[in-house]
């Protein structure tokens, strides 16, 4: 069970489980549910066709960008173009319709932290019309942020790359962002084979079991960040870059909860917002500080959040390679030390993450080109064990009657295309797990890396992130909708509630499948083997997996 | 929900209709139920008065010859406790979880009415609302957020201070204008709302048939009244005043009186003698497994009403 639950780690996210998880719940409860949709709050989106017209009649109003940055009146920065569509920003403080009252410096949500989770954050906030009246300030001396920053096509790949889930590319659509990712290099795969180098299993997965077109997405880290950039840019939306860092937070304990003092009325401090010092000098005040400043979060730090954690004593290599064909598949297999895994990155590239004992990473990452090479190609191929025998549980064997439908279930074992060349550097990591005991408290919000740091295998990390990202802009909309304080505590508890769920389920998987893989016994083996068997031709687990792995699907059968 | 909801009224209504006499018993009967003569056993203690200043009559709402709504003893039990409106820890914990959710129904339905765009973050903008009974103002703060104009008044001093204290906090709602007075006093003012709130009040006010009248005079014509409360069930004694005063200590003992609760029956009825026809009603369940509140179509235990006053 734990090998199959393994096979997940590489595409599982699980980005709607907890929305679904409470909607059981509630249809428990003795409301029967049609009849109360008339009650429910508006959904947070409008019905598609009417929101792509917006999104429609948007992308034409260059010229309300235009008015935008032309209404702001303190310029921070000079204004600078973004390569991705030549449209202006300016960091500017408030821009708001005039009669719009709120002070300089004033904002509803500062997100510490412009990564790619922080500007999800804040393009999934312009999109939805509960939101996208915001005024948003988005704290990141990275140069990205404000500088000029063009990625061309005929770049080779950066190496840090994300494997997007069906889910988060959804999520992009939604947001307005996947069209700027498709304006540069992705690759789609719809096909994945899994193994190890006993050579008793194999599996393979095919989009087609799902009826989905693809399985994942497999997209470099910057144009990901550089698309919601072009998103967000494009958006009619209230935002202020402070191209700096936080440095201290003044968190204002009174205004959750009004204390007697002994004049007999209660109530004291500035109101609930919260001060935010920066390392310029400058500083600011929100009502919602959303800590999106990675695994080394500040704000979670000033916020006092513990955390929970553990390093593996493992590293991970990354690089970029290419083959002398198109890679159309993403392929994993299980070595003694740790899976390897080859991801398709188009234009017959293909991205590695590799993980390894620290000393090997070491030599591994210096070693001569060509022998790193050999390795690669040995591993994915003949090293540390045979091929596996389909015949071993195969066709005619014990689990045939349960074959169904499935059509990759006929599929044979493939060996990946040979890795000719490398195009990146090698770049190592050490494998670790830290997740933080809270998300939230009073007017403080952790997402992202903040929240939750897995490995870098496979790209899976951000795909939480994300996660979080668009649930807490859903549940900050539905605060709005019933005028709710969008710092408050019970608000932030919500998406806290959410998101811990799928997040804690995701690490134990990642957390499961490092253990079940760090050891070499036999008999464990043979499991590991007859669980991928049954992964292939018992179709409806195999598709629970997929869904899953997919993020769409709270958790598979067996789990 | 509506048509079921609907059905058991017009047959209440037919029947009322049809024999007077019954309807004047039932009348009567309310009359009874509500009056300020109560067993004595009825009358609250406060539960803990060691942690609580003491109870103290509110000064400021004067007697006037016009009937009254207030309860003195009622209005005793939320003075005592009135520092602690914003504790969503405290003892008004219940109203601040069952917020999101009764707001959700005024956001439906009054949107529906007033033809306002379900998608706009300040769909009220523009509209003139009264909270009666606001307390700390825990209804009125989210209120104003949506874009109303926010009046809120209650009988209870304390209370006011409260409510105008925190609502200075927040830009978006120090434009609340709050008020000690009652919803007679406003009638008699000859002010008049878009929307008259008046939620978790009827229970404590002395005579809520003449309460309704007032809300009712206070709404323009083609106004909406919305009134939530306790039904006065075997199921809302148990859960509302054994689990939620006794066993859970979410409220202060002695907050609800049983015999002063009203049926939804009692209500619609009262409400289309003051000339407002209740269109919708739904009930909130609480789940104890995700410790929220949700809407329902099991008006048994609390419910929410609105209505909207005859042209
Ligand atoms: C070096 C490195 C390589 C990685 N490689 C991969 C990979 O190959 N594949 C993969 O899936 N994942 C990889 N990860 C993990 C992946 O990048 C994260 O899961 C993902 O970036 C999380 O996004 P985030 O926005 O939460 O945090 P980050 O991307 O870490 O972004 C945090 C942002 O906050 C800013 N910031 C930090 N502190 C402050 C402060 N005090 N004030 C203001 N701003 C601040 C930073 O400048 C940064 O822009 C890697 C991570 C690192 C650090
Ligand atoms: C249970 S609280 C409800 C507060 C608020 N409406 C809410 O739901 O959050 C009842 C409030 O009604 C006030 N009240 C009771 N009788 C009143 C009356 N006759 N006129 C005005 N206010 C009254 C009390 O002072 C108290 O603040």
């Amino acid at each position: 069970m734990n090998s199959l639950i393994v096979i997940l780690v590489r595409y599982c996210i699980c980005t709607d489980s907890t929305e679904k998880l409470s909607l059981l719940f509630e249809g428990g409860m003795k409301c029967r549910r049609a009849e109360l949709t008339r009650y429910r709050l508006c959904p947070i989106r409008p019905p598609r066709n009417q929101w792509y017209a917006t999104l429609i009649e948007d992308s034409k109003c260059g010229l309300i960008n235009r008015k935008f940055a032309e209404t702001v009146y303190r310029l921070k920065v000079p204004r600078r173009n973004f390569c991705a569509d030549g449209a202006s920003t300016a960091p500017s403080s408030k821009c708001g319709p005039p009669g719009y009252d709120a002070k300089v410096g004033h904002y509803d949500v500062a997100i510490v932290g412009g990564g790619m989770v922080g500007m999800a954050l804040a393009c999934s906030l312009a999109s939805m019309p509960l939101t996208k009246h915001l005024n948003v300030a988005i704290i990141d001396s990275n140069p990205a942020l404000s500088g000029r920053f063009c990625i061309k096509k005929e770049d080779p790949p950066d190496p840090r790359v994300s494997t997007v889930t069906p889910a988060t590319i959804s999520l992009f659509k939604e947001i307005g962002a996947w069209k700027y990712v498709e304006q540069h290099r992705h690759a789609y795969f719809d096909k994945m084979q899994v193994w190890d180098y006993t050579g008793l299993g194999y599996t393979r997965y095919n989009a087609r079991d799902v009826n989905k077109e693809v399985l994942g997405c497999v997209v470099e880290n910057r144009v990901l960040h550089n698309s919601l950039l072009s998103c967000l840019q494009n958006a009619e939306f209230q935002k202020t870059i402070y191209p700096s860092r936080l440095l201290n937070l003044h968190l204002n304990s009174s205004s959750a909860r009004v204390d007697s003092t002994s004049s007999g009325l209660p109530l004291h401090g500035q109101g609930p917002s919260v001060k935010l010092d920066l390392i310029d000098g400058g500083s600011l005040y929100a009502k919602l500080v959303v800590g999106a400043d990675g695994s080394k979060s500040r704000v979670r730090e000033l916020a006092g959040f513990k955390t929970t954690g553990w390093n593996y004593s493992q590293n991970a290599i990354i690089c970029t390679v290419k083959h002398s064909v198109e890679n159309q598949c993403a392929w994993q297999r299980f070595l003694p030390a740790g899976p390897i895994a080859l991801l398709p990155m188009d234009d017959k590239f293909s991205n590695i993450v590799w993980t390894m004992n620290p000393n090997e990473a070491n030599d591994r990452r210096v070693m001569q080109e060509d022998d790193f090479v050999k390795d690669v190609n040995n591993a994915l191929d003949y090293g540390y064990g045979p091929h596996p025998k389909s015949s071993m549980f195969g066709n005619g064997g014990i689990l045939s009657w349960l074959k169904a439908d499935v059509t990759s279930a006929n599929e044979l074992f493939e060996v990946p295309p040979k890795v000719v060349n490398l195009t990146s550097d090698r770049l190592v990591f050490p494998l670790s797990l830290m997740h933080a005991n809270n998300y939230a408290s009073n007017h403080v919000a952790l997402i992202g890396d903040s929240a939750h740091t897995v490995h870098p295998l496979a790209g899976q990390g951000v795909n939480l992130g994300f996660g979080d990202a668009f649930a807490l802009s859903r549940v900050i909309a539905e605060g709005i909708a019933v005028g709710t304080d969008i710092g408050e505590v019970s608000l932030m508890r919500k998406y806290e509630a959410e998101r811990k769920a799928a997040n804690i389920a995701m690490m134990a998987v990642l957390d499961g499948f490092q253990k079940a893989y760090s050891v070499d016994f036999g008999p464990l083996n043979i499991l590991r083997a007859a669980a991928f068997h049954g992964a292939h031709y018992i179709s409806p687990l195999k598709r629970s997996i997929i869904s899953y792995a997919s993020g769409e699907q709270k958790l598979p059968l067996f789990f | 929900m509506a048509s079921k909801l609907t059905n058991r009224l017009r047959a209440l209504y037919t029947a009322t209709n049809q024999h007077r006499i019954l309807s004047s018993h039932t009348g009567a009967q309310t009359a009874f139920l509500f009056s300020s003569s109560r067993l004595a056993s009825d009358v609250p203690s406060l539960s803990n008065p060691s942690s609580a200043p003491p109870p103290q009559i509110p000064q400021s709402v004067k007697t006037s010859s016009a009937p009254s709504s207030l309860n003195q003893n009622e209005l005793a039990k939320f003075a005592a406790i009135a520092e602690t409106w914003w504790n969503s820890e405290g003892p008004f914990k219940p109203l601040h979880a069952i917020n999101p959710t009764r707001l959700a129904f005024i956001r439906s339905t009054l949107c529906r009415h007033f033809g306002r765009d379900q998608y706009s973050p300040k769909p009220f903008e523009g509209l003139k609302f009264v909270d009666v009974g606001c307390g700390g103002g825990i209804l009125s703060e989210p209120l104003a957020r949506m874009g109303a104009t926010v009046t809120g008044v209650d009988a209870v001093e304390k209370n006011i201070n409260i409510a105008r204290l925190h609502a200075d906090l927040d830009p978006s709602t120090s434009t609340i204008e709050y008020c000690c007075t009652t919803a007679e006093k406003l009638v008699e003012e000859q002010r008049t709302f878009d929307a008259v709130i008046a939620l978790e009040v009827i229970e404590h006010v002395a005579n809520p048939a003449e309460f309704c009248k007032s809300l009712a005079t206070l709404t323009v014509s083609n106004g909406a009244t919305v009134i939530s409360t306790i039904n006065r069930s075997m199921r809302a004694y148990a859960t509302a005043i054994i689990a939620a005063e006794y066993l859970l200590h979410w409220l202060p003992k002695g907050t609800h009186q049983w015999s002063s609760f009203l049926t939804p029956e009692e209500l619609v009825l009262i409400l289309q003698r003051a000339s407002v026809s209740v269109k919708e009603m739904a009930g909130f369940v609480f789940n104890p497994l995700t410790g929220r509140w949700s809407l329902s179509d099991d008006i048994g235990v609390n419910f929410i009403a609105f209505g909207t006053k005859n042209s």
